[in-house]
């Protein structure tokens, strides 16, 4: 129910919405056909929604299924209407909000390229062995870390690098299941 | 081996297997090959327009008049280009349509070819769904599931694209095969249990309403006889929104007449001060809601819709229902019978009661003018002219439209198209001529403005080459009105192009294009000229004159709620609207 406000509203409804935004995790199971990445995409910057991280693979050749798992912030009720809006795409399949659903499992990716001699060098890689990051590349002047994890263990190894010599970073974006024996 | 077809063959085979009588369409280089197994078929009539948005939209009116799945056939690039606006209108207004658009050959796709359009990737944002048919095999059946999608759930428009090559290919054909898809189907039957919750909240309420929209519409006539029993069962007022006009006769005492922003006051104030709205096939619209946080403050919401996406969108509900209006309707009405539930009818006749207060205020009455034409008086001899006639009518956009939405009174449903979600001007000819294409013995008229009817103007040429005796009833203010009544409100009544100075002689015109022109100027004349227009067996241009400052009232204004409402004898319209109020639209 609405509870009337003194502000003035609109015909157009541009009035704040009070509720706080939060981070949800959305897998969306797609047909893998041509454009379907396109059609999620251009629903969510057509109605103006937010994409912090998105993956997409296929996760079924024989079926032609892909997996797209996306994180966005809204409202419960921009959340809400996120998941219909994709759920009405033709292509779609089903979409879980596994933040909604209960317990789950987000695991990213990144290669982070640090650049340094002496200590600095030293120090980073002692920290890379505590993240247990693999070195996937080296030279005398250079390290390309791997590391896998939650999203926030990479960005405080990230964090940490940046005064080692850090140039530069590759992210995957999150990949994400439930936790538990269900299927999602 | 199966007989082989080409492609073009194979367009023409499916549309007939789709049961398609009539095809708006326009032609060009990249859609010659099925335009030259068109012209060796006779199992459906191509009607050529004049402009591909004619086409989209004459699909639009053949649709909402019949039920059927529309269909246009277009060229590639600015054919295509064209029909955007169609395409959206259909999207908007849930309009079920099938647009085949011509391409470059598949080997000329992304090398900016000749009238090459990424057609895919500019309808993907304005289509239910849309395809590109690149290899000859997957043709039929994407034609087939075209269909499907297009008719089935909340309808909408549907583009196939298809390239040149892909037309002149050979390949075999498929019959439509069971009904279904992979991953879309849509939810016709609503949760029984809620159902049943909104039965016991029906009967419990005090002060109820029906909402209802162009949801019930598009479900079928079944619903419309549904809403009807349901509602004379329950002895509950109705309001519909724009695109809902007909599914319940406006001759029942329980209308209320249209609601939202040029709704009537006795509809806007049963919403506001309701205790439970009971929202059918509608889909809580800005101009129905107006200031959003002071929409319907005090009632419990029940939401009957087929697309969960409508649900909370804007206005949050207590009792969602996905599904089908007449499915969802039908198990309502016998859970009903099966309980008779006793309503409250101490509280049900005092709502009645102020009800008539309300009516009591005649919010659509208007100064007469003897000397000129009032565009209401208009629509009111119009309706009282034709109200025996087997009547369809379309609208353009502005003034007009609302104007032929308050006084014309719809009893049936498909009985009144017109452009609500997307307001294009240029929509009521076209959308004529595809009802009085699907409807050729009925009396089809479309209420136009002076600006609107010259945006589509030219399809009078395909209603005369057709033999479409359409009527264009405009009412010529001279103004583009309703942008000039927003300036009246809003901004000091300077009117910033918006009063049209060379507007054609629409007599002549009609006659240029081998139609009728009619002409009325005074009051006194208007009864004969209306008589003379539905006697004439040609298109009619009918210029009539109006007095060419009237406004549209009642009308809450921006920023306001429902119980803010500007009624015809408020004196200083221009100070109506808040500062605030003012910066929005
Ligand atoms: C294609 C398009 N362009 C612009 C508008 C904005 N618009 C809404 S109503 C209107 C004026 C319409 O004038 P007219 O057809 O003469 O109708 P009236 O309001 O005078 O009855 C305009 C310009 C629109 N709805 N559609
Ligand atoms: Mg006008």
């Amino acid at each position: 129910m609405n509870t009337p406000q003194q502000t003035v509203g609109s015909a157009y409804f541009i009035t704040k919405d009070s509720d706080k935004e939060e981070s949800h995790t959305l897998s969306v199971l797609v047909d893998n056909e041509p454009g379907v990445l396109a059609r999620v995409i251009g629903l969510i910057a057509g109605r103006g929604y937010n994409i912090d991280s998105l993956t997409v693979s296929e996760i079924s050749h024989q079926k032609h299924i892909s997996r797209i798992t996306l994180v966005t912030i809204g409202t419960p009720q921009v959340i809400e209407q996120i998941t219909h809006q994709l759920e009405r795409l033709i292509p779609v399949h089903r979409v879980y909000d596994l933040t909604a659903g209960g317990p789950h499992i987000e695991r990213e990716l990144a290669l982070v390229k640090v650049i340094g001699k002496g200590d600095a060098r030293v120090e980073a890689l002692r920290l890379a062995e505590a993240f247990r990051a693999l070195v996937a590349d080296a030279s005398t002047e250079h390290f390309v870390f791997q590391i896998t994890g939650r999203p926030t263990k990479i960005d405080q190894f990230i964090s940490l690098m940046k005064p080692l010599g850090l140039v530069n970073v590759a992210r995957t974006g999150i990949a994400a299941v439930s936790r538990g024996a269900e299927q999602i | 081996m199966a007989r082989e077809f080409t492609g073009a063959e194979i367009v023409i085979k499916a549309l007939a297997e789709q049961g398609v009588e009539h095809l708006f369409g326009y032609p060009g280089g990249a859609v010659l090959p099925i335009y030259d197994e068109i012209f060796q078929q006779n199992s459906f009539q191509h009607i050529l327009v004049r402009h591909e948005q004619g086409a989209l939209h004459a699909a639009e009116g053949y649709a909402r008049s019949t039920g059927e799945v529309g269909v246009a056939l277009v060229t590639s690039g600015p054919g295509a280009t064209n029909a955007v606006t169609g395409l959206t209108d259909a999207m908007l207004d849930s309009i079920p349509l099938i647009c085949i658009t011509g391409q470059v050959p598949t080997a000329l796709i992304g090398m900016d070819a000749f009238q090459e359009a990424d057609v895919v990737g500019i309808t993907r944002p304005c289509t239910k769904h849309n395809y590109l048919v690149k290899h000859i095999d997957d043709l039929a059946k994407t034609i087939h599931e075209a269909f499907y999608i297009a008719r089935t759930g909340r309808p909408g428009p549907v583009v196939i694209d298809i390239p040149k090559d892909i037309q002149f290919a050979s390949g075999p054909y498929q019959s439509p095969k069971k009904v279904g898809h992979s991953t879309y189907r849509p939810q016709l039957k609503g949760d029984q249990n809620d159902i049943r919750k909104a039965v016991e909240l029906i009967a419990a309420a005090k002060r109820p309403v029906f909402y209802t929209g162009g949801g019930v519409i598009n479900s079928g006539s079944a619903a419309s006889q549904l809403l009807i029993e349901l509602v004379k069962m329950t002895d509950i007022p109705i309001t519909s929104t724009l695109m809902g006009l007909g599914a319940f006769p406006a001759s029942e005492r329980q209308w209320l007449g249209m609601l939202g922003m040029h709704g009537t006051y006795e509809a806007n104030l049963a919403m506001h001060d309701c205790d439970l709205m009971i929202n059918i096939g509608a889909r809580f619209d800005d101009r129905i809601t107006g200031r959003l946080d002071a929409f319907s403050p005090n009632s419990t919401k029940i939401h009957v819709d087929i697309d969960k996406s409508s649900i909370n969108k804007t206005v949050k509900v207590d009792l969602p229902i996905i599904g089908d209006v007449a499915h969802v309707l039908e198990d309502l009405l016998r859970i009903w019978k099966d309980k008779s539930p006793k309503q409250n009818s101490k509280a049900r006749a005092a709502w009645w009661q102020q009800i008539d207060r309300w009516r009591e205020k005649k919010c659509l009455s208007y100064k007469p003018d003897a000397e000129k034409i009032m565009p209401q008086l208009a629509i009111e001899r119009l309706y009282e002219l034709t109200k025996h006639e087997d009547t369809y009518i379309t609208t353009e956009v502005g003034q007009h439209q609302m104007w032929a939405a308050q006084y014309y009174r719809f009893e049936e449903p498909k009985r009144f198209m017109t452009s609500g979600g997307l307001g294009t001007m240029g929509y009521g000819l076209p959308a004529a001529l595809g009802v009085q294409v699907a409807h050729p013995d009925s009396l089809v008229i479309d209420i136009g403005g002076d600006g609107s009817v010259q945006m589509t103007m030219q399809e009078m040429s395909t209603a005369v080459q057709h033999g479409l005796p359409i009527k264009i009833f405009i009412l010529n203010n001279s103004y583009l009105g309703m942008v000039r009544q927003w300036q009246e409100l809003l901004h000091g009544g300077r009117y910033s192009h918006s009063y049209s100075e060379a507007i054609p002689d629409f007599v002549k015109l009609a006659e240029a294009y081998g139609g009728v022109g009619i002409r009325a100027e005074k009051p006194d004349e208007l009864d004969d000229a209306i008589k003379e227009m539905i006697s004439v067996d040609k298109p009619v241009l009918f210029d009539c004159m109006v007095q060419n400052l009237a406004n549209c009232f009642p009308m809450i204004p921006s920023g306001e709620a429902h119980n803010h409402m500007l009624l015809a004898d408020s004196e200083d319209i221009g100070s109506a609207i808040s500062e605030k109020g003012k910066v929005l639209v």
